[in-house]
């Protein structure tokens, strides 16, 4: 199972690759890609400085180009699509049917995945994706369970990817727009989710009001930690209870899974995080390389061990992991 | 051009009512000056008292009624046995056919097919390869602008209709968790069927009381109710076909004779704003239609 890891910037491309990454998966400097943020992302200059830096280690480098032109945006996009060609990337991975069409078409020796943002949480979808673009990989939605993943996978026309550790996505990727309704900005149109634009913290009495686009996420007494105003984390009221009524502030955490996954036949292991630090993409990288070396070496004897779960439980949203929608339980 | 109108059409009820209520509902609609009706489960395939049989049979006295029918899919597909259902009504010779995901999508290629506004057509290059599949009709998705879709209409394939989500709650974001059932602490497996109580979702408030979100099962929906009648000069010069209502459990039949009045040339469309507003579970926004945040009231909204 490959282990893919996040790079935001050339010191995450290197700390991954240097800590045991297969793949490391990139983004161009704009909103082609669903991590755009101030100050993250390359330039063709520095991805290509990456991938040399990759490819002389025996790594793979991707690149995402996974949010929705519009018809007036489609030409960068387009540019896009021709640079990571250009680049001799390992795979570009795109969710707009209009830019795999792009692709397939005028760049038919770049290998296609398709992303998480392209919603696809079933064979019949892949199906499509896969004839009509001879896609060769998609990474599937958190959205099933262990054993629907294993379905798909028996019935898939192409290998899966699968996310295995980060900030974890409540909503189907790809297909919410709650950020959009409160900001006017979503992954898809603009690649980013409850964009920092619109983030106030509001001192009050109390303590600290976090608020995105006007509207209250979170209300944080004197002392309390304070996380990032996502809006599907929040604490709203609805039936008379005030609490977490979408997701607690969490991370996805699959460590226990690991034997399941393998054994299911998932191809690759996705780590979230390209916005994340050079040291969490180190650290993160590091234990995920320890624990799929261990099973590979002892498959039956597989467990996570304490350290591990330690390691990751620090850089967790919360510092909480769960096993998300993989488990009935908790969808 | 000005003898152009846009239809009017009825999408799938997005939440979960009991037989009786859905019958009484088609049967107000059959009698309405409704164009194209929407039927069918779209968010939870555990949803059961309408059965699929049921469906069928409303959609019979609909066609009877003279309305056009289109059998709507499921957004979220995780299961064989949604699977199987969906082939059911793929394969149906009778009604044409919404699609609310790939999967179905790939399942009707090659005949006629509706594409719903939960899958992404975001530029014309991904409009032109579905319409060679077979797409006839799609619906702009909810989050896109009027000026997106002007550049839409300009390059959009020759006989392709162009539909818009005109009046609804919308739908925000689709999960495998079900927010009512958590709203209950139950979970999903042991849901009782939660969302029956809910026959318009269950609101979600910030804590300082701003009605925020409306939760429908799986999907998570806005407590406002997004309103273009206002704007339907906008809908008419852009040659927008299908103007689509999406119902809610109270006055969906003065939300539609305010639709066809205005259609008709009886009602300034400004003058629908304040007519619509007291019909709504919340209150309006037509943010996204501007480019604007989608839960701003903005203009005649």
């Amino acid at each position: 199972m490959e282990l893919v890891c996040p790079a935001g910037n050339l010191p995450s491309l290197k700390a991954a690759v240097d800590n045991g990454a297969d793949a490391v998966y990139t983004g161009f400097r704009d909103d082609t890609n669903a991590r755009h943020f101030a100050g993250l992302n390359f330039t063709p200059k520095k991805l290509a400085e990456g991938i040399r830096y990759a490819k002389s280690k025996g790594k793979r480098v991707f690149i995402a180009l996974n949010t929705y032109p519009r018809p007036d945006g489609f030409e960068r996009w387009q540019r896009a699509v021709d640079q990571a060609a250009d680049l001799d990337v390992d795979a570009l991975i795109c969710a707009d049917i209009g830019v795999l069409d792009y692709a397939a078409r005028h760049q038919p020796t770049l290998n296609l995945h398709l992303s998480v943002q392209g919603s696809a949480t079933n064979y019949e979808a892949l199906r499509f994706y896969h004839e009509h673009f001879g896609i060769k990989r998609a990474v599937l939605p958190r959205v099933l369970s262990m054993a629907q993943v294993q379905h798909v996978i028996e019935h898939s026309p192409v290998e899966l990817e699968v996310f295995g550790f980060g900030s974890l996505c409540v909503m189907v990727e790809g297909r919410c727009i709650l950020s959009s309704y409160a900001t006017g900005q979503s992954p898809n149109t603009f690649g980013a989710c409850s964009p920092a634009s619109h983030v106030e913290w509001i001192e009050t009495d109390h303590g600290l009001d976090t608020r995105l686009g006007g509207v209250l996420i979170q209300r944080h007494p004197k002392g309390e930690n304070v996380g990032y105003p996502t809006l599907c984390k929040g604490t709203y009221k609805a039936g008379g209870n005030t609490y977490h009524a979408i997701e607690d502030p969490t991370s996805l955490n699959t460590m226990e899974l690991l034997p399941a996954l393998v054994e299911a036949g998932v191809s690759a292991l996705k780590i979230e995080g390209r916005q994340r630090s050079p040291v969490y993409v180190q650290q993160v990288t590091r234990v995920w390389r320890e624990a799929l070396d261990a099973y590979t070496r002892d498959p039956a004897g597989f467990a996570p061990r304490p350290e591990w779960t330690a390691e990751l439980a620090k850089v967790s949203e919360g510092a909480q992991t769960t096993l998300g929608p993989y488990s009935r339980p908790w969808q | 051009m000005s003898d152009f109108n846009p239809r009017l059409s009825l999408g799938p009820i997005p939440y979960y009512w009991p037989l009786e209520q859905v019958d009484a509902f088609y049967a107000m609609v059959a009698a309405s000056p409704v164009d194209i009706v929407y039927l069918g489960e779209t968010v939870c395939s555990k949803r059961n008292l309408v059965r699929y049989e049921d469906w069928l049979a409303i959609a019979a006295r609909l066609r009877e009624a003279g309305k056009e029918v289109v059998l709507s899919t499921l957004a979220l597909l995780e299961a064989e046995s949604e699977l199987k259902r969906l082939r059911a009504i793929c394969g149906q010779p009778d009604y044409l056919v919404e699609a609310n995901d790939m999967g179905a999508v790939q399942l009707l290629r090659g005949r006629p097919f509706v594409v719903g506004h939960s899958i992404n057509i975001y530029n014309d290059r991904t409009l032109a390869l579905l319409a060679a599949d077979g797409c006839t009709r799609w619906v702009l998705p909810v989050e896109l602008t009027r000026e997106t879709l002007a550049d839409m209409q300009q390059r959009r394939p020759e006989g392709i209709e162009t539909e818009v989500f005109a009046y609804g709650r919308l739908p925000l974001a689709y999960s495998a968790r079900c927010f009512t059932a958590r709203a209950r602490h139950l979970g999903k497996d042991d849901c009782r069927d939660a969302c029956v109580d809910y026959p318009d979702g269950l609101v979600v408030d910030t804590q300082d009381d701003n009605r925020f979100l409306a939760l429908n099962g799986i999907q998570t929906q806005s407590a406002r109710t997004m309103n273009l009648l206002p704007d339907f000069a906008d809908l008419r010069e852009l040659r927008v076909d299908v103007m689509r209502i999406s119902p809610q459990s109270e006055h969906m039949d003065e939300v539609i004779d305010v639709f066809e009045q205005v259609r008709s040339g009886a009602m300034e469309p400004a003058a629908s704003a304040e007519l619509l507003k007291p019909l709504m579970p919340t209150g309006p926004c037509n943010g996204y239609w501007h480019g604007a945040a989608g839960m701003d009231a903005l203009n005649a909204a």
